[in-house]
């Protein structure tokens, strides 16, 4: 039996059918460009206005430190490389943690390698966490931002980043605190004001919105350097045509999971933890990574003893079931997931990992099935193994 | 990313298992590599009659063992020493070129488990003379 079940969210959700129908009228009669005077182009201009209402209401920020890039990398790219050209006279240093994504570890080491600034990577703990002592001690008078992810995509463990800002500020108020939260928008609660960050990386797709935009919250008075160089959109400081359609997409969004956030997520954190009780009781040598109590109510990450991470999800794929792996194998590069290698997992173990992530429209019926089948997957590759 | 023969082999892989009093038994690669192929053969007068395998590892390297065990089963030593990496890659309609380890992986535990049998029976097989398992495949 074929179903056809999405576990992958934290790569990506289904687009709302509510948001797309926002977003139509922009595809076809509202095609102007905003930044043009004439009355034929004021509706788009009014689309992004409200859009951007919509968005900094979602994350408790005004509408003026809402600036709207082409998604999580670029928003990440900005705020570093941003942050570092305009604050090298004070000084080089970085600070950012091991598991952080790509877009944030391989814009820092461009930064290490190209052009001249140093950077500490902090470790975490096995259930992922940063010890707010590390940041303590890593900070000096080179310093200038620090970047740690809120929550993270592939063990989702959600960081003190509060406690994180309030260490970084009484040790040099002028040191910008970034904080990537794509994957916590629209599955906790977001408030900038709460969480005292300088900028905050957030994108639409993770939120039931389109792919292809996302934003960058600049606090009010905090100033980084232009990424994205041209015209005057964005108050002049992110060049180019807005992806309108995809700005008022992401502005619904927005709305759609402002209202009901918390309701939204208890009902996903009940379905994910009935599946990791059951996969934890019901499957041998299978063990959850990451925190049970800091965590992401969607996610959760396996590692599945005697398994190949590869192997699994295509044979999880068979069944229609589609779910992630940290495995090289995925990815075909040699080292498997620097996250699950960061928390303390060897290498042939971190090829076993499974991420099964879930979404507001999977049933416990879906999660039942795919238990079901995963007994039978590892029963069987465990029967090819010389493990 | 597959063709449809690795799948195939993938899903439903012939002659898996092992063999309980195998003449010769090979094993190459290592967990960390995310890869571990096992193989034993049976050899009778100068045939490998029977050869099976156990693998940990991607689809590839499962199909890999799978089809290479298929090749390899009912020749002469010498014919199935003759047999390398690309055919297993072509008897599967061809594998992602970061996967092309997979076969070579094969074609070196079918060759470990052959120098086990010539060890153990003081045989020499000109072909295995110069023969070291690669432990960095990829």
């Amino acid at each position: 039996m074929n179903k056809n079940i999405y576990f992958d969210n934290a790569a990506t959700t289904f687009l709302d059918d509510a948001v797309y129908e926002a977003m139509k009228p922009y595809f076809e009669g509202h095609f102007g460009n905003p930044s043009s005077i004439y009355q034929y182009c004021q509706t788009a201009k009014q689309g992004i206005t409200e859009a951007r209402e919509q968005v900094a209401a979602g994350i408790n920020a005004s509408a003026g430190e809402i600036y709207f890039t082409s998604g999580g990398s670029e928003s990440d790219n900005w705020a570093i490389i941003g942050t570092a050209f305009a604050k090298r006279s004070k000084g080089n240093h970085l600070i950012t943690t091991k598991i952080e994504h790509h877009a944030v570890l391989h814009t820092i080491e461009y930064l290490e390698k190209k052009h001249g600034f140093t950077a500490t990577y902090l470790d975490v703990d096995q259930e992922g966490l940063v010890n707010p002592e590390d940041l303590k001690k890593a900070l000096t008078p080179e310093t200038i931002l620090v970047s740690v992810m809120l929550a993270n995509n592939e063990i989702g463990t959600i960081q003190p980043v509060a406690d994180l800002v309030q260490i970084t500020k009484e040790y040099d108020p002028k040191i910008y605190f970034h904080t990537d939260a794509v994957q916590a928008l629209g599955t906790i609660p977001l408030d900038v004001q709460a969480l005292g960050v300088d900028l905050l990386t957030i994108t639409a797709h993770k939120a039931y919105g389109p792919k292809g935009v996302g934003a960058l919250y600049i606090k009010k008075g905090v100033v980084i350097d232009n990424l994205i160089h041209g015209g005057g959109q964005e108050k002049g400081k992110r060049a180019g045509t807005e992806n309108v359609a995809g700005i008022v997409g992401f502005g619904k969004a927005a709305e759609l999971f402002t209202a009901d956030v918390v309701e939204r997520n208890l009902k996903i954190k009940e379905l994910r933890d009935h599946l990791i009780n059951r996969a934890t009781a019901e499957i041998e040598g299978i063990v959850i990574n990451g925190s049970l109590e800091h965590r992401l109510p969607g996610n959760s990450n396996f590692s599945v003893k005697r398994i190949e991470g590869e192997a699994l999800i295509l044979s999880l794929d068979h069944y229609g079931i589609a779910a992630s792996s940290g495995s090289a194998c995925t990815s075909g590069s040699l080292d498997p997931s620097h996250v699950l290698l960061a928390i303390g997992l060897d290498h042939g173990t971190a090829h076993g990992s499974l991420r099964v992530s879930l979404g507001k429209d999977n049933t416990k019926e879906e999660i039942d099935f795919f238990i079901d089948k995963l007994i039978l997957i590892a029963q069987k590759l465990r029967a090819i193994s010389p493990l | 990313m597959y063709s449809k023969k690795v799948m195939e082999h993938f899903m439903e892989p012939h002659n898996v298992g092992e063999i309980e009093d195998a003449d010769g038994i090979g094993e190459v690669g290592n967990a960390k590599c995310g890869d571990i192929m096992k193989m034993y053969i049976k050899i009778d007068g100068d045939i490998v009659s029977d050869i099976k395998f156990k693998t940990f590892g991607c689809a590839s390297a499962i199909a890999s063992s799978s089809i290479a065990t298929d090749l390899i089963k009912g020749k002469t030593i010498t014919d199935a020493l003759a047999l390398t990496n690309q055919d297993v890659v072509d008897s599967l309609d061809g594998l992602p070129p970061v996967k092309v380890h997979c076969s070579v992986l094969a074609e070196q535990a079918f060759k470990s488990a052959v120098k086990d049998y010539a060890d153990k029976n003081n045989i020499d097989i000109p072909e295995l003379r110069d023969f070291v398992p690669d432990e960095d495949h990829h």
